[in-house]
């Protein structure tokens, strides 16, 4: 599996070369969001905000009712939390292009609970006329640019820095309302989101090796959630279905899932992995994927659960968990 | 309303005037007809509206119907009817001004401006309030003379900005006017946002103030003082004008004298109940106008007679 750097900082440098309605905002986390490079580049398209994300929000949607596109960059929690009315009104309601990039999501940050966007998806995917996407892997990454792009109206990205697995081919770019199948089985189906989808992957493999059939979903998009793939995965498994999301079980994919299986009259076993209903603390990410029971082993121990059975599978059966130093040199900063 | 000849045989101070004193009038009328509603607002606003629509602001004329039609939808990406009030303040053009209306309890009061001005029917008045209509109590996006959704206050001076940015962006000539009460400046965005017009340099963006040091609660000065307004504001770089916000021709000075590189704010200081003496005894409750009775009604009826 190879790491890329700083994947973002380049990839939006080039996509947005010939685009010059693309603006960036940036709320003083310029080099924290890798937009440093685009500052840089195209120093007239992008805009200083300071630490006031109520005003960047609204301007931004001033600048996209008079056609620009601005891509606003901060950290997931600073949007969502401080700015939720000015998302609401200033930009979801007059459904306008502003491209909201949200950086950090959940446990990803060893920022502690007041960086750790862990309800994000679910207070969002209230809002009308938003869509949101999250990003798993470098190849996400580069292509959530064009999705986001061609969306008529607001869009959310959970965006990934610094250091990104490329799990998926480069040539195989994320698309809406699509899920990517990682995987195909008859016992489980799992879908998985953001950064649990490569420790899901971890997981598999072992569990695969040990006579478990499952459908592995990797889901790019959490709204709109009407996939066909998705439906038809939710009703095929023999023993039940989980889900595991870089957030609270309660009103994420979890719970998207929970709707989609309930509408449609799928009764099959729902297993929600996640951060169950608590806050998180500032930690490296290891260790909180671990502690709060998001990681490769949170997920063979649910499987062992549904199955009724032991698969004997350990930490030390499960590939080695990727590390990355707190203050890696991908980062701009600790935080 | 204004008869294209009137507008040619007098100055603009005595239309804008005539106008101011229109306003105050039809929406005592209305509040007397509907038993409430938002009138020392009008008492407050008439002259700087006026001013805005009949001096100040380089309009198109009115795109929309005399009467607004229904309520169009929210918009959304599966809902190309969606309806904004902008129309009524005619088409967007570079060399042109736009008009960003943010107190939106306000709106009744610009409605009333806009039909002064001509813009639109005396009788749109009967669809305010009346369920399935744009003519809202509380002003959105759809409703005439509205274009941004600004009735969770301070969000329009933002919206309006980013309107500014992207006009200078594109080498635009046109001002982009912003109306908001003083109450907004209680709001944490709002001195945000006059951060970023002031670093970010904007001298298209002008912005009228109704200081009626009046809220919800009571007088400003007893629920959270902003004053000195003026050196708060100028503190972070903009040019900042204080005037009598009844005085039409103070009104429209600033907008005449208004330096480079700066924005523009025109503090105006009104009187909550110009006009209407009546009102004053209902200080500092004067938010929203709901007769105590009958007589109460009659006395402002009386007076309503004694208007020309």
């Amino acid at each position: 599996m190879d790491l890329l750097t700083r994947v973002h900082a380049q990839n939006l440098v080039d996509w947005a070369r010939d685009k010059p309605e693309v603006v960036v905002l940036s709320a003083d986390l310029t080099s924290s969001t890798e937009i440093d490079l685009f500052r840089d580049t195209y120093p007239k398209r992008f805009f200083s905000m300071g630490m006031a994300e109520q005003n960047m929000m609204s301007f931004a949607g001033g600048l996209a009712r008079e056609g620009f596109f601005p891509f606003v960059h901060t950290f997931a929690v600073f949007m969502y939390r401080r700015a939720l009315d000015q998302i609401s009104m200033s930009i979801a309601y007059p459904n306008l292009p502003v491209r909201m990039f949200g950086f950090l999501p959940g446990i990803t940050t060893p920022g502690g609970v007041t960086h750790q966007a862990i309800d994000d998806i679910a207070v969002l995917r209230a809002i009308p006329n938003m869509t949101l996407l999250e990003c798993g892997d470098a190849t996400d990454v580069e292509s959530v640019l064009d999705v986001a792009q061609a969306v008529n109206g607001p869009v959310y990205v959970r965006m990934l820095r610094g250091e990104i697995p490329r799990l998926f081919d480069a040539g195989e770019p994320l698309r809406l309302n699509q899920a990517r199948v990682l995987s195909t089985g008859s016992d489980i189906t799992l879908l998985s989101t953001g950064i649990c989808t490569e420790e899901a992957m971890r997981a598999t493999s072992v569990l695969q090796s040990r006579g478990v059939s499952i459908q592995h979903l990797h889901v790019s998009t959490l709204k709109p959630f009407s996939d066909p793939t998705v439906l038809e995965a939710l009703a095929q498994p023999r023993y039940g279905v989980i889900t595991m999301e870089n957030h609270s079980i309660i009103g994420g994919l979890g719970t998207a899932v929970a709707e989609l299986m309930a509408e449609h009259g799928i009764a099959r076993k729902l297993v929600r992995i996640g951060l169950k209903d608590t806050y998180a603390h500032g930690a490296s990410r290891d260790y909180l994927m671990h502690e709060y029971g998001l990681d490769a082993l949170a997920l063979v121990r649910q499987v062992e659960t549904l199955l009724n059975t032991s698969l004997k599978i350990d930490e030390g059966d499960l590939a080695a968990v990727r590390l990355i130093a707190v203050h890696s040199s991908a980062k701009a900063e600790a935080l | 309303m204004l008869s294209p000849t009137q507008s040619q045989t007098t100055s603009w101070q005595d239309t804008a005037t005539q106008v101011a004193q229109a306003i105050r009038r039809r929406v005592l009328e209305h509040v007397i007809l509907n038993n409430g509603g938002y009138l020392s607002q009008a008492c407050s606003a008439a002259e700087t509206l006026a001013t805005l629509y009949t001096r100040i602001m380089h309009l198109d004329v009115s795109q929309a119907p005399l009467i607004p039609g229904p309520f169009a939808g929210v918009p959304g990406p599966n809902n190309p009817h969606a309806f904004s009030g902008a129309a009524y303040n005619g088409r967007p053009d570079p060399a042109l001004d736009r008009f960003i209306f943010s107190p939106a309890h306000y709106v009744l009061v610009l409605y009333t401006t806009l039909i002064e001005v001509g813009r639109l029917a005396p009788e749109a008045l009967r669809e305010f309030n009346k369920d399935g209509s744009t003519v809202e109590m509380i002003g959105a996006e759809h409703s005439p003379g509205m274009e941004v959704t600004s009735g969770s206050l301070a969000q329009a001076l933002s919206q309006a900005a980013g309107i500014a940015m992207a006009r200078k962006l594109r080498g635009e000539t046109g001002k982009v006017w912003v109306y908001m009460s003083d109450g907004e400046f209680q709001s944490g965005q709002t001195w945000e946002t006059i951060a970023a017009i002031t670093f970010h340099k904007l001298d298209n963006i002008g912005i009228y103030v109704d200081v009626n040091q009046q809220q919800c609660d009571g007088s400003m000065a007893s629920v959270l003082n902003i004053e000195p307004l003026d050196e708060r504001i100028r503190g972070f770089g903009a040019h900042v004008v204080k005037v009598d916000g009844h005085d039409v021709e103070a009104l429209a000075a600033p907008a005449e004298a208004w330096p480079e590189g700066k924005p523009l704010v025109v503090l105006a200081y009104t009187n909550p109940w110009q006009g209407i003496d009546l009102l004053r005894s209902r200080a500092p409750k004067l938010h929203y106008v709901r007769f105590s009775g009958a007589e109460e009604r009659q006395r402002y009826a009386d007076f309503l007679t004694t208007l020309q």
